[in-house]
């Protein structure tokens, strides 16, 4: 596993405490775990993702990820309707390793509430968080 | 290894590390109303011999073949066992050996789990298979759970001709999910009534079996397609996996999950069990299946290899969001079924099949020959449903002090159906016990 200080967090991005990344984009939002996540998982095997039209409150489990020897839940940061899910994952699910922040992104929700984007940490406050751990 | 209790040396060592006092101290998170604390009522130690004088005392209670002539199947078969398949399952790295965690040092066991999922499935005609479930009434339960988790949906349809017990385990399973358990009904010629199927919204599966438990054949290709335009899974089951060896495999007829008791394949009767849950999928829904599986792969030197594979579905990783609570598995009655299928081979398991079919049809056909009814019309198995003249209970008793077993009464379990006796042939049935048979319930 990478120290801290390897480990990629790209400005324009919110976090949550359960280390899942969200991007707005147009009024939807993006979301997918962070390089801290996947760094901690190791290999993903089976990426395991709700179906589009399901809605989920903030926080809530919308799907699990699984490594070699682990499965970890999936929370969603901001509630609200999944209007896409990343079918890549499904014969790929290492592309989260490779590219947590893009092409391994996970699912795209229509939020309930937009504000709750405000209420994530930025990378500052994230990375206070991480070190605290 | 030795089977030992801890000396109170030990147990005050381990409470002293633990940090508690007592035994007492050390499990008192568990609510006191749930602790027994009456002692257990159990009688007087016996010597070794009073033991086994006591289960031989208890063994003559039960009719056993070949002393009996047994004439009831429903869901418990007499089948033969080969010597070979006694003499590999009695070696000690199969008897002895515990849950291949280690594939370093269990590529036997390993590699013997495989060739049971390989077989199960082909026997099946799924894409993987399960090693293994406790008997076929839990394989059925897991497979509708199975079916609830994939759609999403809450609400299943079984048909009354599953074998009862295997539908009350069904239902001990369903009562605390909150999902509900549709009965399909039966049709005069011994198939399940899939009518009530029609405009039923929300149903996660729909499930039979088949031959079901009047030993009725049923049209698993309709039933398939009635249910997958109901947008649901089709699960089969089996309590006769012989049937199999000339029947068309639930897979090639649209089942999505198929379920059974494997008891048939060399494993004794005994008093009921343990028996063999075989559970299979198509490989879409291979995460969604509870309990062991052996994957092959390769080693670092590019060898062939054996392993545990998809172990993150279960309870020792995923704790209480497993797929099912399964932990332990039947290992060992799995093997068993491998051995006795591999011993059979592909033409064996089907002339078997074809012995079975032809001996319970002959005693079928002396019957309807000497005037009784043969209840459903369907083609069967080695079983099938008779109806003797009215009272024929008496009969019932009388013949069984003559050591003849004339089938299972039907009306135990389907009270409508009043003298009907479900009847079983295998192939360690001689013709002269069937001749006897039909004469005797003339008399």
């Amino acid at each position: 596993m990478k120290e801290i200080s390897e480990l990629n967090f790209p400005e324009d991005l919110r976090y949550a405490d359960d280390h899942e990344w969200a991007r707005s984009e147009g009024g939807n939002i993006r979301v997918g775990i962070d390089d801290y996540a996947q760094d901690q998982l190791g290999d993903i095997v089976y990426v395991d993702l709700p179906q589009v039209g399901d809605t989920f409150a903030k926080g809530e489990e919308f799907g699990s990820v699984e490594s070699v020897k682990a499965v970890s839940e999936l929370y969603l940061p901001i509630g609200g309707e999944v209007v896409e899910i990343n079918t890549k994952l499904e014969d790929s699910p290492e592309l989260v390793n490779g590219s947590p922040y893009d092409d391994g992104w996970m699912v795209l929700v229509k939020p309930a509430d937009p504000a709750e984007l405000d209420a994530l940490m930025d990378k500052n406050a994230y990375l206070e968080m991480l070190k605290g751990q | 290894m030795r089977y030992l209790p801890h000396t109170q040396e030990e147990i005050a060592a381990m409470l002293q590390t633990a940090g508690v006092n007592s035994l007492d101290d050390l499990f008192a998170t568990i609510p006191k109303s749930c602790c027994c604390r009456i002692g257990l009522n159990l009688p007087e130690a016996l010597t070794e011999w009073e033991l086994n004088a006591h289960m031989d005392a208890l063994a003559e209670n039960t009719a056993v073949s070949p002393e009996y002539k047994i004439f009831m199947g429903a869901g418990s078969y007499e089948h033969y066992m080969p010597a070979s398949a006694s003499y590999l399952l009695s070696r000690s790295e199969f008897v002895t050996s515990y849950t291949p965690y280690q594939p370093e040092m269990s590529q036997g066991t390993l590699q013997a789990i495989y060739e049971y999922q390989t077989l199960a499935s082909q026997l099946m005609g799924m894409e993987v298979a399960t090693a293994s479930h406790y008997d076929g009434s839990t394989a059925l339960a897991e497979a509708l759970l199975m079916a609830v988790r994939i759609t999403r949906k809450k609400k299943v349809a079984v048909s009354s001709l599953i074998h009862p017990l295997h539908r009350r385990v069904v239902q001990t399973y369903f009562d605390p999910t909150g999902c509900e358990v549709i009965e399909l009904p039966y049709l005069e010629n011994g198939k399940t009534d899939l009518a009530p199927l029609e405009g039923l919204e929300g149903l996660a599966a729909v499930a039979l079996q088949s031959p079901n438990f009047f030993g009725c054949i049923e049209d698993l290709a309709t039933a398939g397609q009635t249910t997958h335009a109901n947008d649901a899974l089709f699960i089969v089951s089996f309590t006769e996996a012989l049937a199999y060896g000339l029947l068309k495999t639930p897979g090639s007829l649209g089942a999505d999950i198929v379920c059974g008791e494997g008891q048939s394949l060399g494993l004794p009767r005994s008093f009921g069990g343990p028996g063999l849950g075989i559970l299979g999928s198509l490989t879409k829904y291979m995460r969604n299946l509870p309990g062991r599986l052996i994957g092959r792969t390769k080693d670092r030197d590019g060898k062939n290899g054996f392993v545990l594979t998809l172990a993150t579905r279960e309870q020792h990783i995923r704790r209480e969001k497993a797929t099912s609570n399964i932990c332990t598995n039947n290992s060992h009655c799995a093997l068993t079924a491998a051995v006795y299928m591999a011993s059979l081979g592909g033409s064996g398991f089907r002339d078997l099949s074809q012995l079975n079919h032809d001996k319970a049809q002959y005693l079928k056909n002396e019957l309807k020959k000497a005037g009784f009814n043969i209840a459903f019309d369907s083609p069967t198995f080695n079983e099938f449903v008779v109806q003797f003249p009215t009272g024929f209970a008496t009969q019932y008793n009388n013949l069984l002090d003559k050591k003849i077993i004339a089938g299972l009464a039907v009306e135990t379990y389907y009270p409508e159906l009043k003298d009907h006796y479900l009847l079983c042939a295998t192939e360690t049935m001689p013709k002269e016990d069937m001749d006897a048979l039909v004469r005797e319930v003339q008399k």
